[in-house]
């Protein structure tokens, strides 16, 4: 596939934008609204972080050294949280508003008025949510999953906030859920048939439907605790004729579809990292999208298997470890692609592919305790341990947050006009694949050997383990910072980027200058 | 069996042979958990099985086909045979991981009639027990000392792993547990039997272990329950079943004492000191991780208990919140679950603890009066 | 697809998917009442309809028993005695037993409770059927007061034979604060 420019005139013409704080707070252009999704996730980012820290700061030595457990529990639903819904969903949608337009060949995004609201939302839900951390009786302490009935009876007065935020994220991602569908159905260019549309474009639109589907849930469900909390309903009280366990059904059915929300666009990313540094095409570019398909079908089969020590009947119990199985086969599908890809390619190591190949590794050592975990006789012992942190923090760390940074790494020069310090990209690199390793590989170990997760004291066997993990936490931390030292780097000078600085690199987004106009393909371009 | 023969294989790997192991699942005392561990080593041998493959290929890429050797790029994108192959094999492999787990948990559900049978019950953040036909029931607290949890005093073996009572099983019966909470939602998770169900507030959940070797087993609530949920372990002992009817009597024998020594102290009056000191003592076991050891309680979730009106006030509203608890909020009845003379103590502790100093004193003639008016 | 123009226009993709999210919305919703049928068709999480089986006629089998236990639970916060008068029947499927659960309010105010039913192993709860029960209404006791509440049951004929043993526990939960009228109605008359 090759593209014929399309934009020749880039200057910044007509209908200039207006300077300072309304620039940013009136702004609908793509571009303006993804950076600053981008630096808010970032920013969330630090947050959500800085509650790990305490965490990992609680749980460095056994016993109760510098927060009270009440404390520790409104540290892991935070973070939970804030890391979910404030550094990585963000974060994937600030991507999609800087190149979905720009990959497809769109002015902007199809609703400018409502990708405004739908970012400058979100700061509000998150100024409520860290709000509620210092009301009387302090914010959320029960699980980012809010089970009920800890979520509602026996939950402080600061629940209302708690739902009250959610609601507010909820409406953001789904109003940039539609902005992304419509763009992607209307704003292609003329000759960009959905077959030739890149990878991220692709994940972004499956995910974006994923997102409709499963938001509006998640605000029935908060809206539920709501009722049962503050008006007497009794949805999820066995009193009133309701069932505790319902709600983990309704938030299960949201939260796994929500899982693969956060990591299709991750898909995305390293399709477009992988053969640009391997200067090779995709190997199997439409096996590629049947996958993230079937992946997000599959995805509202399989909600249960978070739940197979609540009592559920054996026929249940292998019904949804048979479909929980079956993910693996077309993930499975697109690691072999990626493999295949770089297969005979001509390699080379910058950072946007170091970050890229640590992902597939990583996230394939997550999905093979994802399959682990599906085993129900198995799951009952793994269950609700440290193994499952390991797990999660494998997908959505070293998965999705480390293709956020090699999309950071790859797109920054289109972005800032600049290139990034190689050398201080590739020290980030080994910086944070060492100390994320050495966060959360001891952690299998320590589920496999009992420990239960969100305590905020474990007996004395699990000492050294938690030590070393600690260790690899606050050096995981602290190298982010020097993400955060390249970017504004990058973002104040450096060396001239060219429009295309990857060689390899493929896609609409490339033919236009570096650092890209404010406007580009106010006419569409060709599409061969 | 081909388990079997992975998991004497596995003998020569150091850290996934030992049973006790700090790094791997335990092996456990039963035939299902024994089953279940050597599942988990099937499955994890699988995936590093398939994980050489696929990041051999990937590290064969990575170190010979590099840019910087000067290879030239091949073109291929696509070549369906090779996309087929690498479909059904794993969709096979997955069939051979299913007809063992589906046979495993199919075991679980062993439909045989049991021997004894335990109502256990999640509470925020204890245990109780309650064997069926039969008189014995009892809570199971945490036992390690909150000195040790401060930092204060060295911590002891079974840290956090410790309780005042356990429950205790026979060996080599089918021993059926009924597991149930009167708050939130806990969990009952003991490795060694490679059980664990979550006790769901108003439904009954079952689950069931024969044990073989006689031994102490420890474990711990898996569900995030509130505050203290990292502290209400589970530890069971299995007894020969001889050791086990003896046990099981004697404990129905104190049980019917403790009964008659309580009808006794009831025309008893009991010294403020004695009040004082029983009081702290069951302060400090029952009320204090919700109302703080100094009384104060933690804003906006857990009442202060200093210098409140009903503390300094009102005698029967007191009496009646510590018995009957008060419906809705964590705040359990302990009518049940402390006896009279203790129930005086800790209500006569609360009125003179902390600067409260009111003077009152309440005997278990007091409560009596109250729960039988 | 290549001419721009056979597209739908923004606003009609719009409309489908707000509508789209207001029907996800009800289907969070409408969960609830799926919830109840497919606990009440499985017996998930050992659910028993709360509602009067029909006491049509059928056969006993009495070549086999089944033993059924119950348990009586009272929740936090709710002091009253609550005990089955035998702790365990041995009944034969199709065969029709009256169990008495007797409580007794032992606080100084009147109070209404409702007892929540639930069956293990869950399998089970759909063989079993009550003809008449307390729990099927709320139960109001005044002060001090006792009474003996009668359960009739009968365990379907067809209920599989490696269920030996079935345990229905009841726990009686405070429900003074959200009473029907009717047993308000029935609070408000004077002791006999």
């Amino acid at each position: 596939m090759s593209y014929a420019a399309g934009e020749a005139d880039h200057n910044d013409h007509h209908h200039h934008a207006p300077s300072g704080i309304t620039r940013w707070l009136f702004t609908t252009n793509h571009k303006d609204i993804g950076s600053l999704y981008l630096w808010f996730s970032f920013t969330m980012f630090l947050v959500g972080g800085a509650m790990a820290m305490v965490i990992r700061a609680e749980l460095f030595q056994p016993g109760l050294q510098l927060v009270d457990p009440h404390f520790f529990n409104q540290m892991t639903t935070v973070h939970g949280l804030i890391m979910v819904f404030g550094a990585v969903m963000p974060a994937f949608t600030g991507l999609a508003n800087w190149m979905i337009p720009m990959m497809i060949g769109a002015p902007d995004m199809a609703l400018p008025r409502m990708n405004n609201w739908s970012f400058w939302i979100l700061p509000f839900a998150f100024a409520i949510l860290l709000g509620s951390l210092f009301m009387e009786g302090g914010g959320p302490a029960f699980g980012w999953t809010f089970y009920a009935p800890l979520s509602t009876t026996y939950s402080s007065d600061s629940t209302a906030l708690f739902v009250f935020s959610v609601h507010i994220m909820g409406i953001s991602s789904i109003m940039g859920a539609i902005n992304v569908i419509v763009t992607i159905m209307n704003m292609r260019a003329p000759d960009m048939t959905y077959m030739k549309m890149p990878l991220f474009v692709w994940s972004w639109f499956i995910t974006a439907f994923l997102l409709i589907a499963v938001m509006p849930v998640l605000a029935g469900a908060v809206t539920m605790v709501l009722t049962d909390k503050y008006f007497g309903t009794s949805f999820f009280d066995a009193a009133g004729g309701g069932d505790p366990v319902m709600f983990q059904h309704i938030f299960w059915f949201f939260g796994h579809p929500e899982v693969y929300i956060m990591i299709l666009p991750a898909f995305g990313i390293v399709s477009a990292i992988i053969p640009a540094f391997s200067r090779k095409p995709l190997f199997g570019y439409a096996s590629m999208v049947y996958a993230t398909g079937a992946i997000a079908g599959l995805s509202f089969l399989v909600w249960a298997h978070h739940m197979f020590t609540t009592g559920m009947p054996v026929a249940a119990e292998l019904f949804f470890m048979y479909c929980t199985m079956l993910i693996s086969v077309p993930t499975g599908v697109k690691v072999f692609n990626w493999v295949a890809t770089m297969w005979r390619g001509a390699l080379s190591f910058e950072t946007p592919m170091l970050f890229a190949l640590a992902f597939v590794i990583l996230f394939t050592i997550g999905g093979f305790s994802g399959l682990m975990l599906a085993i129900t006789p198995v799951d009952f012992q793994y269950h609700d341990t440290y193994f499952v942190v390991a797990h999660f923090h494998y997908v959505l760390v070293t998965g999705a947050i480390f293709s956020i940074m090699a999309a950071a790494y790859y797109w920054l020069p289109k972005w800032t006009g600049h290139m990034y310090n190689e050398t201080l990209g590739r020290w980030h690199f080994w910086l944070s694949l060492i100390s994320v390793n050495v966060l959360f590989f001891p952690m299998h170990f320590a589920g496999l050997a009992g420990m239960p997760r969100r305590i905020p004291d474990y007996s004395l066997q699990f000492a050294d383990i938690n030590q070393i993990v600690s260790i690899g936490g606050f050096a995981f931390g602290l190298t982010q910072l020097l993400f955060l030292y390249i970017v504004i780097k990058c973002v104040r000078g450096g060396e001239k980027a060219e429009a295309k600085p990857w060689d390899g690199a493929e896609g609409l987004e490339w033919t236009v200058p570096s650092p890209a106009p404010y406007h580009t393909f106010e006419t569409p371009p060709e599409v061969k | 069996m081909r388990t079997r023969l992975i998991t004497t294989l596995s003998a020569s790997i150091p850290f996934a042979a030992s049973a006790q192991s700090q790094f791997n699942l335990t092996q456990g005392v039963t035939e299902v958990s024994n089953r279940v561990y050597d599942l988990h080593m099937t499955i994890f041998y699988i995936c590093c099985v398939i994980g050489l493959v696929v990041f051999g290929a990937m590290f064969w890429s990575i170190v010979r086909h590099r840019k910087s050797k000067g290879r030239k790029p091949s073109t291929f994108h696509e070549n369906i045979q090779v996309e087929i192959v690498w479909t059904i094999v794993p969709f096979l492999i997955l069939i051979g991981m299913a007809i063992p787990a589906t046979s495993t948990l199919i075991a679980m559900e062993d439909v045989s009639e049991s021997d004894v049978t335990v109502l256990v019950t999640g509470s925020q953040w204890k245990w109780h027990y309650k064997y069926f036909d039969s008189d014995v029931e009892y809570f199971s607290l945490l036992a390690t000392r909150q000195d040790q949890i401060n930092n204060k005093l060295e911590k002891g073996e079974n840290y956090l792993l410790e309780v005042d009572r356990p429950l205790v099983i026979p060996t080599g019966q089918k021993v059926r547990f009924l597991i149930t909470s009167d708050d939130v939602i806990h969990s009952w998770w003991v490795p060694a039997f490679a059980i664990k169900k979550d006790a769901n507030p108003g439904f009954i959940n079952e689950t069931w272990t024969r044990v073989d070797e006689p031994g102490i087993y420890r474990g711990q609530c898996a569900e995030l329950c509130g505050k203290d949920h990292g502290f209400m372990p589970v530890v069971v002992i299995a007894k020969e079943p001889a050791e086990f009817e003896k046990w099981l009597a004697e404990q129905e024998q104190q049980q019917r004492e403790a009964k008659q020594r309580e009808q006794e102290l009831l025309s008893m009056e009991m010294s403020k000191d004695e009040l004082m000191d029983l009081g702290e003592k069951i302060y400090l076991g029952n009320c204090a991780a919700c109302h703080q050891a100094n009384g104060q309680g933690v804003p906006g979730v857990f009442p202060s208990l200093k210098g409140t009106d009903m503390v300094m006030n009102d005698i029967q509203g007191h009496i009646d919140i510590v018995v009957n608890g008060k419906s809705g909020t964590a705040m359990q009845a302990f009518a049940n679950q402390l006896s009279m003379s203790e129930l005086a103590a800790v209500i006569t502790y609360e009125r003179n603890a902390w600067g409260n100093d009111t003077g009152d004193l309440i005997q278990a003639a007091d409560i009596n009066e109250f729960m039988n008016e | 697809m290549t001419d721009t123009n056979s597209r739908p226009d923004n606003m009609r993709i719009v409309r489908r998917l707000l509508f789209t999210v207001a029907g996800m919305f009800a289907f969070g919703f409408a969960l609830v009442p799926i919830y109840d049928v497919i606990c009440d068709l499985t017996g998930f999480n050992g659910r028993t309809n709360n509602e009067q089986a029909a006491a049509n006629v059928r056969e006993v089998d009495t070549s086999r028993t089944v033993n059924v236990q119950f348990i009586t639970r009272v929740n936090k916060g709710m002091p009253w005695d609550f005990e089955p008068e035998v702790t365990s029947v041995r009944v034969h499927p199709g065969e029709t037993r009256v169990v008495n659960f007797l409580a007794h309010n032992l606080t100084r105010g009147d109070m209404v409770a409702q007892a929540i039913p639930s069956v293990a192993p869950g399998e089970a709860a759909l063989y079993l059927n009550k003809t008449e029960c307390f729990c099927f209404n709320q139960q109001p006791l005044k002060a001090g007061d006792d009474v003996a509440m009668p359960m009739q049951f009968y365990l379907d004929p067809d209920i599989p034979d490696h269920i030996h043993t079935l345990t229905l526990s009841y726990t009686l939960y405070d429900m003074t604060a959200h009473a029907t009228p009717d047993v308000l109605a029935l609070m408000q008359q004077p002791a006999d």
